[in-house]
């Protein structure tokens, strides 16, 4: 299967969920959907086409968190950034979890370190930050300041 | 010079406190142990308890986690122990110093008695350091 | 029926960390795994924020010592990819070199330690011994026995002078009838086949469930490796085999990184032949500005695939950048490798997905228990596999 047939596919699965599709190459596509698309899109991605998860990197920006999910299709060295956009006042999506096992520690981390809650989550417990800052400080968020009192 | 300090100087037995590091100095201290450098012949070893240890040699920057148990076994070490910061994270937090998590150089936490500089610091340093404070 | 939970000791047996996890035990058998993080977090990903591109290199270097060099690697495909450029041929020859060196200098130290799980210390002492000509040549070519700093955006800072290259030849074949003596160790050995076959078993599912990568991965006959699905550097240049094997156990995992290393040599050396062919001094492209954009760069550590993304905003400063390192992956697989081995097998077990807890965040195990009590820590987990050779060994009437 090569990138544009993989797009298609997509396309034709999530039709109207999809904000935008940004091809940088046929190894880099970026593809921005709508929050409550994730898991169509996941499994998608994951069962039908047999791609492989990478990981998920947050990041806060001016407009909310955005999540991009890095999925790789290996036979041909192509990966696809699924982005959502959650809202700053309640940043709230649906696990992977229930799907896919390996995307747990990386969810629990996000939850961590900026705040985003994981509808669905098996374990939604501390994974690095017992003992190294309390619950409810996310230091990855724009507004924190590390102070000694995080503890 | 009474007997402690005399049996001080042959045969010490190091003790080693991984903090968040990562782990170029843990290798090269295990290093020592290998047959280029072999520490064993001088009756130097690595013990799994503080509380058979003559030395402790810690590395890494230490993070707000760490930061007690560094204090936990530094109590538990029967004294007289020697305390040796390996590398630039042990010395002044290296590189690590202003993350979010870090808990103060080691200096800060233990009193040190030796530094031993290095991003990491070759095992021929490391004996020789240990080495120099032993003669001290 | 209550469970006793058995601490299991640091990887490197020498170090402090007391427990790494805690495997609830039914009488010999292992039933779960539990484990707690937190110990190695450094803050890496925010740190990078505060650093210019070209000090982010000496920030991810650092974040492992063993596989000191994949990180930079992948952080400059990364940063290649947003500004679109292409390094020069010898720049590209050189990347790989000093990836492959690193990937023979890992395997070689695994190979030790996973001796020294098993209780053969002799190959502990020896893989580290010839660990140490493989560092020299790091120290001759790049300053520094682990930490190189030889990767920049746009190229390398160093150049290996081609007046080197018969020196690094020599290393590599010493290196390689080394491995011989290594492989031909392990792979006869009718204790390590009693010790290591059937143990820890992943299968081709699993290795799908938990997103496994590297050799982990490829012992159980999937074959990812960044460096034939997403080439880069020298690597579409040479010609080279991914290794794979299919049982999915200890002894495959150790199988797979064994062969590797002779890919490895055979790698550098036709690098080495590229060298030559390639203009001396040719070993970067200028680049004055970073546009906005974002980066997926990967590239194949030692342990499985590194992946860093990076954003930028045409500033000097990364303004995200996301490190996620193959362990983070690998060591999920525990749950798997682990539950239904016995104690003894626990160590190997584990030691065999080649944990690397800087790259992850080190391990320990903290959860409260209603019933049961430490009843082994690390040292004497280790003792107990160590002791399993002896017993095997005595069995089939082997001389140690």
């Amino acid at each position: 299967m090569n990138t544009t047939d993989i797009i298609q596919k997509i396309e034709d699965t999530l039709h109207t969920r999809i904000q935008e599709v940004e091809i940088k190459s046929t190894h880099r596509v970026s593809i921005w959907i709508d929050t409550e698309a994730l898991l169509k899109a996941a499994r998608v991605l994951l069962f039908e086409l047999e791609f492989r998860f990478i990981i998920a990197s947050a990041y806060q920006t001016k407009e909310g968190f955005e999540i991009l999910y890095h999925f790789s299709f290996d036979p041909i060295g192509l990966i696809i950034n699924v982005k959502v956009l959650l809202p700053e006042k309640k940043p709230e999506i649906e696990s992977l979890c229930p799907i896919l096992t390996a995307a747990n520690w990386i969810e629990r981390e996000m939850h961590e370190l900026y705040g985003i809650f994981f509808i669905n989550h098996p374990n939604l417990e501390k994974l690095i930050s017992d003992g190294n800052w309390a619950s409810g400080v996310y230091p990855y968020r724009r507004d924190h300041l590390t102070t000694e009192s995080d503890i | 010079m009474g007997i402690k300090s005399h049996s001080f100087k042959k045969s010490l037995w190091l003790f080693h406190f991984g903090g968040a590091s990562c782990n170029n100095c843990d290798i090269e201290i295990l290093d020592c142990l290998t047959p280029r450098y072999d520490v064993e012949r001088f009756g130097m070893k690595l013990v799994g308890s503080i509380r058979h240890a003559d030395v402790l040699l810690v590395n890494g920057s230490i993070n707000r986690k760490d930061k007690e148990r560094l204090l936990e076994v530094y109590h538990q070490a029967p004294k007289p122990v020697l305390v040796v910061a390996i590398g630039a994270c042990g010395c002044t937090g290296g590189i690590f110093a202003e993350g979010n998590t870090f808990a103060g150089p080691v200096d800060q936490i233990i009193p040190v008695d030796a530094y031993i500089p290095g991003c990491p610091p070759k095992p021929e340093a490391i004996i020789a350091g240990i080495v120099k404070l032993v003669n001290k | 029926m209550s469970k006793t939970i058995i601490p299991i000791g640091p990887y490197h047996p020498l170090q402090e960390e007391p427990e790494l996890f805690k495997l609830y035990c039914e009488g010999e058998i292992v039933k779960d795994v539990q484990w707690v993080t937190g110990y190695n977090h450094r803050g890496i990903e925010k740190l990078s924020e505060s650093k210019t591109f070209d000090q982010v290199f000496f920030l991810v270097e650092r974040i492992c010592g063993i596989c000191s060099t994949s990180h930079p690697f992948a952080f400059a495909n990364a940063m290649e990819e947003i500004i679109s450029i292409e390094i020069p041929d010898r720049a590209k020859y050189i990347r790989s070199i000093i990836g492959e060196l690193e990937r023979l200098h890992s395997h070689l130290l695994w190979v030790g330690l996973a001796g020294h799980f098993l209780g053969y210390n002799t190959v502990f002492m020896w893989a580290w011994k010839y660990r140490e000509p493989v560092l020299d040549l790091f120290e001759m070519i790049t300053g520094n026995r682990n930490s190189y700093a030889m990767f920049k955006i746009g190229g390398v800072r160093r150049d290996i002078e081609n007046a080197k290259i018969p020196a690094i030849r020599k290393v590599l074949d010493m290196v390689r009838k080394k491995t011989d003596l290594l492989t031909g160790a392990v792979m006869d050995d009718p204790v390590i086949h009693a010790r290591t076959k059937g143990v820890g078993i992943l299968t081709k599912e699993d290795i799908r469930e938990y997103g496994a990568l590297g050799p982990t991965a490829r012992a159980s006959g999937v074959a990812i490796d960044v460096r034939k699905d997403d080439p880069y550097a020298a690597y579409p240049l040479v010609k080279w085999k991914v290794i794979t094997a299919t049982e999915g156990d200890v002894f495959a995992k150790a199988e797979v990184r064994l062969l590797e290393m002779y890919e490895s040599i055979s790698i550098i050396q036709q690098c080495l032949d590229g060298l030559l062919r390639a203009k001396e001094g040719e070993i970067e492209i200028q680049v004055r500005e970073i546009p906005m954009g974002i980066g997926n760069g990967h590239a194949e550590a030692p342990r499985g695939e590194v992946f860093h993304f990076v954003k930028t905003d045409g500033s000097q400063y990364p303004v995200r950048h996301k490190i996620r390192a193959p362990s983070y992956m690998n060591i999920a697989t525990f749950k798997k490798s682990c539950v239904g081995q016995t104690i003894s097998d626990a160590t190997i077990a584990l030691a065999a997905v080649d944990p690397c807890y800087c790259c992850t965040e080190r391990m320990a195990y903290a959860y409260d228990y209603k019933s049961g009590e430490k009843i082994l820590d690390g040292n004497e987990l280790l003792r107990l596999g160590q002791q399993k050779t002896d017993a095997m060994r005595k069995q089939l009437k082997r001389k140690p």
